[in-house]
């Protein structure tokens, strides 16, 4: 039980008027120390619903998480009341958003950002806290961090307002970063870039890491092990290593299947026919089966449990019966 | 920036000179003002030919303009023909009183109504953000003279709780009921502005960023969230406040306030062309800078802004 982050069960829906959306429907997944988790899947599947449930930033006007635990170092995040998860957000889990220039504050200088982790969390003074800015813009490669410092976000290109972003979530050496999209919104250099740093980072500070993606390329650059979402629910677990070369459920046989590859000439990029569909509960079929080319009778009738693969990986597919070690749901 | 501000500053003098000019030869379209004054009869040709020759009004009308025009930079704004004093007398003893009128409502709806507009935001959609709303938009409909005789008959008339008008001792009693009578409209609406210009504003990203940083949930609201709503906001409020300054001139008259709105009222029905002309001046003045420092203040509260300048 020495997992820096357990996940068990989690459960968190969504209410509209016309019905109740699952977009979390019972998933279970733990982190060790220092490890990269890499979460994918197509949006709407419910990747950042899961960290944003954990971390209690779900807006509950509309969302509810209905059940579940999140162990974070023994104790359980979803059971906290907002003061107590407050301490630890920033502190000891923090997060890098998709849209630096949106997730970053337009009236406020970046120093004044910076410093803010900081001073939330630790009585410093303002010398050691901007000395402390200084340095964070190092570690992230900022050049003349001092007169960084004093501009405004909207000063600053799109891949130096990721580093300034992932400076603020190292403020206070978290023990996990959750990065949701870091590169998305970014030009395919930066984004080389930033998972560069990423990688640097985690190996310098070894903090553990769960980086949210729908690009199987970054999931491959960075992760150790990666959980493969859809429709609320994890569909493959495995380490990255087993699930490249061998996948077992068929969305992501198609994920993998639809990056485009240079050694081989491919008329046509593959692609996962259909579109993600919005599920109410209660659902009870699988969640593929519309966009599955093996899909069955059964399942129609019945949600497949995620069967635990002698190699190590899970897969929520009944085909997957037969290859099981043992059952486990 | 300083280009900006002398710019601004330019264009707000040609402004002024614009709106006096228009109001000198106005004022003189709405008729003889001897002829008004010997109204009661008695006076002969002779002795209002003499007053006309003394006030100035047998000048050719440019002459008089110039003279005006000329007065205003040697720093003699003239004389009122019914007081017989000069202007910026008279003006000196009332603005104090328009002014912290009207400072005391600005405070109130900065104090009260963001506030208020920031509680209903935050309890979006639920009963409290409903009732305010209800409330606010009761009052922002409510025109402030129908109020002010609604104020006056209830507190003055009936409860005796406060005096009807004028001013007198002790100075804060009479303060209150001007106060609520201008006050509930622009507070009604720096709420409902605030609350909506917040709500564009919680949806945005940066407030998670503040959130998962592990700051509390009022600094988000107010440390992040407010100053970017704000500007709308502004921009209304410093609309209402250049009004205030120039004195309400409706409300003024109900409570009988002795400032610059019922002296300017009243000098335009009796024809004193130098106050009309000196009051619309003060207006213009206050309205032009009111607006001025709204738009610098949008540089401060943000710094895009700054930069575009």
């Amino acid at each position: 039980m020495n997992y820096l982050l357990e996940v068990d069960n989690l459960r968190t829906y969504y209410y509209s008027k016309k019905r109740i959306v699952p977009a979390v429907d019972g998933v279970s997944f733990h982190l060790e120390k220092g490890e990269v988790l890499g979460l994918v899947g197509e949006s709407g599947c419910g990747k950042s619903t899961v960290v944003r449930a954990i971390t209690g930033l779900i807006d509950p006007t509309y969302a509810r998480v209905e059940e579940g635990t999140a162990l974070f170092c023994d104790a359980d995040l979803l059971k906290m009341k907002e003061k107590e998860l407050s301490k630890i957000r920033g502190k000891e889990i923090s997060m890098v958003f998709q849209n630096p220039l949106s997730a970053l504050n337009p009236v406020y200088t970046i120093g004044n950002q910076l410093t803010e982790a900081l001073t939330t969390h630790f009585s410093v003074s303002r010398k050691e806290a901007q000395d402390r800015a200084v340095e964070l813009l190092r570690l992230v490669h900022i050049p003349s961090p001092e007169t960084r410092l004093k501009e405004y976000p909207h000063q600053l290109s799109g891949g130096m307002q990721q580093r300034v972003l992932i400076a603020i979530a190292l403020a206070c050496n978290p023990q996990l970063v959750i990065a949701d999209e870091p590169t998305t919104a970014l030009d395919v250099t930066i984004q080389a870039q930033i998972l560069d740093l990423l990688k640097e980072l985690r190996s310098r500070l070894g903090m553990a890491i769960i980086l949210i993606t729908h690009n199987m390329g970054v999931v491959a650059a960075m992760c150790d092990r990666m959980l493969v979402m859809y429709g609320g629910v994890v569909v493959e677990e495995g380490s990255c290593r087993t699930v490249f070369a061998s996948p077992s459920h068929p969305y992501t046989k198609g994920l993998l299947a639809s990056i485009p590859s240079v050694t081989e000439d491919r008329q046509r990029l593959y692609s996962i026919k259909g579109q993600v569909p919005v599920f109410s509960v209660p659902v009870s079929q699988c969640r593929f089966l519309d966009r599955c080319e093996s899909c069955t009778e059964r399942c129609r009738k019945e949600e497949p449990p995620l069967f635990s693969l002698p190699n190590g990986s899970k897969c929520r597919c009944w085909l997957m019966e037969e290859r099981q070690g043992k059952e486990n749901d | 920036m300083k280009r900006y501000v002398l710019m601004r500053v330019l264009k707000a003098i040609l402004t002024i000179w614009f709106v006096y000019t228009l109001v000198f030869f106005l004022a003189r379209l709405t008729g003889d003002p001897v002829e008004w004054m010997t109204a009661a009869g008695g006076a002969s040709e002779e002795a209002k030919q003499q007053l006309r020759h003394n006030l100035g009004l047998d000048l050719p009308l440019s002459t008089q303009y110039i003279r005006s025009l000329a007065g205003l930079f040697t720093g003699d704004s003239g004389n009122s023909y019914y007081y017989a004093r000069p202007v910026s007398e008279l003006f000196a003893e009332r603005i104090g009183y328009t002014l912290s009128l009207g400072g005391i409502v600005f405070l109130v709806t900065i104090f009260i109504g963001v506030p208020l507009g920031v509680f209903a935001a935050v309890k979006h959609n639920r009963p409290a953000d409903r009732l305010t709303m209800a409330v606010a938009i009761v009052g922002n409909t409510m025109p402030n003279f129908v109020l002010g005789i609604l104020l006056i008959f209830f507190f003055s008339l009936k409860l005796r709780m406060f005096p009807s008008g004028n001013i007198g001792e002790p100075l804060w009693r009479y303060y209150v009921l001007p106060v609520i009578a201008l006050a509930v409209v622009p507070t009604a609406s720096a709420a409902r502005l605030t609350r909506s210009s917040l709500l564009d504003v919680v949806r945005q990203d940066y407030l998670d960023s503040a959130r998962a940083k592990g700051v509390r949930e009022w600094k988000v609201i107010f440390k992040h969230g407010l100053r970017n709503a704000l500007i709308p906001v502004i921009t209304i409020l410093g609309a209402q406040l250049s009004t205030l300054i120039g004195g309400s001139v409706v409300v003024e008259t109900v409570f009988a306030w002795p400032g610059i709105g019922t002296l300017i009222v009243n000098s335009a029905q009796q024809r004193d062309f130098p106050v009309v002309v000196f009051g619309v001046l003060v207006i213009a003045s206050s309205v032009t800078i009111v607006n001025l420092l709204v738009d610098l203040s949008y540089g401060l509260l943000d710094p895009r802004i700054r930069d575009s300048y």
